[in-house]
């Protein structure tokens, strides 16, 4: 949900590069031995706090984890089949949003404006929200026909909620596409719908891939939400397993189940956003273009009056 | 009806402003079936414009544009029927990155001509043969040379088979040892009859190609007519000054 996040992590990345090219090994040993330094104070800090015996029995009790481990990982097959689901969904209607609210032209203003409204609403409303709202809401309305299964009704609150992100993702990812493009398939006779569709969309999805996982991640994490309107998955799960000891191992084996499950993901997604800076700066398609027109510019300039 | 059938372009009292600045002020242009039309002038002086207005990527403010006796300007039209007649290359290409060159060119007839995949191919495949690309037809342009690039624009806009193309200083984004072929491809085109608007900083190339020369100054043709009158005799001051500039420049 961090908008500025892979622009972040991107510098980040950038500069850990340059600063290894200069002096590798030197550098390697000041980050091994400044993340030795701080982790060892970190866990002295701890282990070494009034109430560690405690937590360490109600947290990280080893018995409890080896116990409550396997029923609780199997519970996360629903969270998967959840997220899996929803962020297909997610991908396809985010899109239509995106392309929706980038319609020009003064006929589609009612549908630019209700696109409009939909992004600002699923985003306003914290997600809980609209996860109650439509998973008790709508099994209340009790219309026949209108299934009342918890985890229907999860899966679209998700897939409302995601799109309205994503959409602005796309979108982001449709204004980054130089006009000129569209006009070059405007000229060959392509409609407005058509140069989208075969141009602008193509290059634009290619270039938000790593904030469309960056979202994705946040997807996974919030599944858990769902159990607030009665579907068993891991966090439920890890919640009864914890209800019956009265230890709050269960937890943390939901919290460790979400890190191995993620930061693959994010490595993912910061070898992307690398990969996209090196093309960018390869002179590829995107930046490229921008500066190559900006050259011309000037070249066009000079030349005239010279 | 006869006036008809050898246009195959007509601008009339064509204006264009973009906020306050009035980029074409009352343009006339004719330019007959087979005829090769060079538009020459400043940067600033309108001809890139000029060619966004034939094309409708600019809406015109006054005036009107026929083509083939169609008047493209009026309401109601088409504009995407009017597009597939009218080709134009751009400046910087404007290839489409993420196509091969065969996806490049075959685009257009697929999806608004409604050709089938192996009738495009077949089309695409022979033109790219003819202007020396037929081993890049699998090649993405980020993979070609500039001139390359622009080669493959020209074969996208033939493509569509337009009755008119209009060529935007196509040589002005390319390094020098470049420009040859792209002119050469362009010059062949002349000879096959191909009807072209071209504006051009090129002007022994304008000499050389063009039936008639136009001289662009401050949104107006000031001054037109048969390359050898324009660039040995030019009756107006500004053609004078302006052509002295490109002399000193070295480029003509």
């Amino acid at each position: 949900m961090n908008d500025g996040g892979p622009a972040g992590r991107r510098s980040d990345v950038a500069g850990r590069s340059r600063r290894a090219s200069r002096a590798p090994s030197r550098s390697t040993a000041i980050a091994v031995v400044s993340t030795v330094v701080v982790f060892s104070l970190l866990t002295l800090v701890v282990v070494n706090a009034p109430g560690w015996d405690k937590v360490q029995r109600e947290f990280f009790n080893a018995e409890n984890f080896q116990r409550s481990a396997p029923g609780i990982i199997a519970k996360f097959a629903v969270n998967v089949r959840l997220f899996l689901i929803a962020e297909v969904l997610i991908l396809v209607w985010g899109l239509v949003i995106a392309v929706l609210r980038s319609l020009p032209g003064p006929v589609f203003l009612p549908i630019r404006i209700i696109a409009t409204i939909y992004v600002d609403v699923f985003r306003a409303v914290p997600g809980v929200l609209v996860i109650f709202l439509l998973g008790f809401g709508i099994p209340g309305l009790a219309i026949p026909g209108v299934p009342n299964d918890p985890f229907l009704w999860a899966v679209v609150a998700l897939t409302l909620l995601y799109s309205a992100y994503v959409s602005e993702v796309y979108r982001a990812g449709i204004e980054s596409i130089h006009p000129s493009q569209t006009a070059a398939a405007r000229s060959l006779g392509l409609s407005q719908f058509q140069a989208l569709r075969y141009v602008v969309v193509p290059q634009a999805v290619r270039r938000v891939i790593p904030p469309l996982l960056n979202d994705f991640i946040g997807l996974q994490k919030d599944t858990v939400l769902v159990s607030f309107v009665g579907v068993v998955e891991i966090f439920r799960q890890s919640q009864i397993r914890q209800q019956a000891s009265f230890n709050y191992t269960p937890y943390i084996v939901t919290a460790l189940v979400f890190v191995v499950l993620t930061i693959p993901l994010a490595r993912l997604t910061d070898w992307l956003v690398a990969r996209e800076r090196r093309r960018g700066a390869g002179g590829g398609p995107g930046d490229g273009d921008s500066a190559r027109l900006a050259a011309l510019e000037t070249q066009a300039a000079t030349r005239g009056t010279g | 009806m006869m006036g008809h059938s050898t246009e195959a372009l007509r601008v009339e009292g064509l204006h264009k402003s973009f906020g306050r600045l009035e980029v074409l002020r009352g343009i006339d242009l004719v330019v007959g079936q087979h005829d090769v039309v060079a538009l020459i002038g400043s940067s600033g002086s309108g001809k890139s414009t000029l060619l966004r207005c034939i094309n409708l990527i600019e809406p015109i403010d006054a005036g009107r544009i026929v083509v083939q006796g169609e008047e493209i300007t009026a309401d109601g039209v088409d504009v995407d029927r009017i597009r597939r007649r009218i080709g134009i290359v751009f400046q910087a290409f404007n290839l489409f990155p993420h196509m091969s060159v065969l996806g490049n060119v075959t685009l257009a007839p697929r999806k608004v001509l409604r050709q089938s995949r192996s009738e495009a191919e077949a089309m695409a495949s022979q033109l790219l043969e003819r202007f020396g690309l037929a081993d890049k037809r699998l090649e993405y342009p980020d993979r070609l040379s500039g001139g390359q690039q622009q080669r493959v624009a020209i074969v996208r806009a033939l493509a569509m088979q337009p009755d008119l193309l209009l060529l935007d200083e196509v040589t002005s984004a390319l390094d020098p040892e470049l420009v040859a072929e792209v002119l050469n491809v362009i010059r062949d085109l002349a000879a096959g009859g191909m009807t072209m608007l071209i504006a051009t900083h090129e002007m022994g190339f304008a000499r050389d190609i063009a039936s008639r020369v136009c001289f662009l100054d401050a949104g107006r043709i000031l001054e037109a007519g048969p390359p050898a009158e324009i660039f040995s005799e030019p009756r107006e001051e500004r053609t004078r000054q302006f052509l002295q500039r490109v002399i000193d420049a070295g480029r003509l």
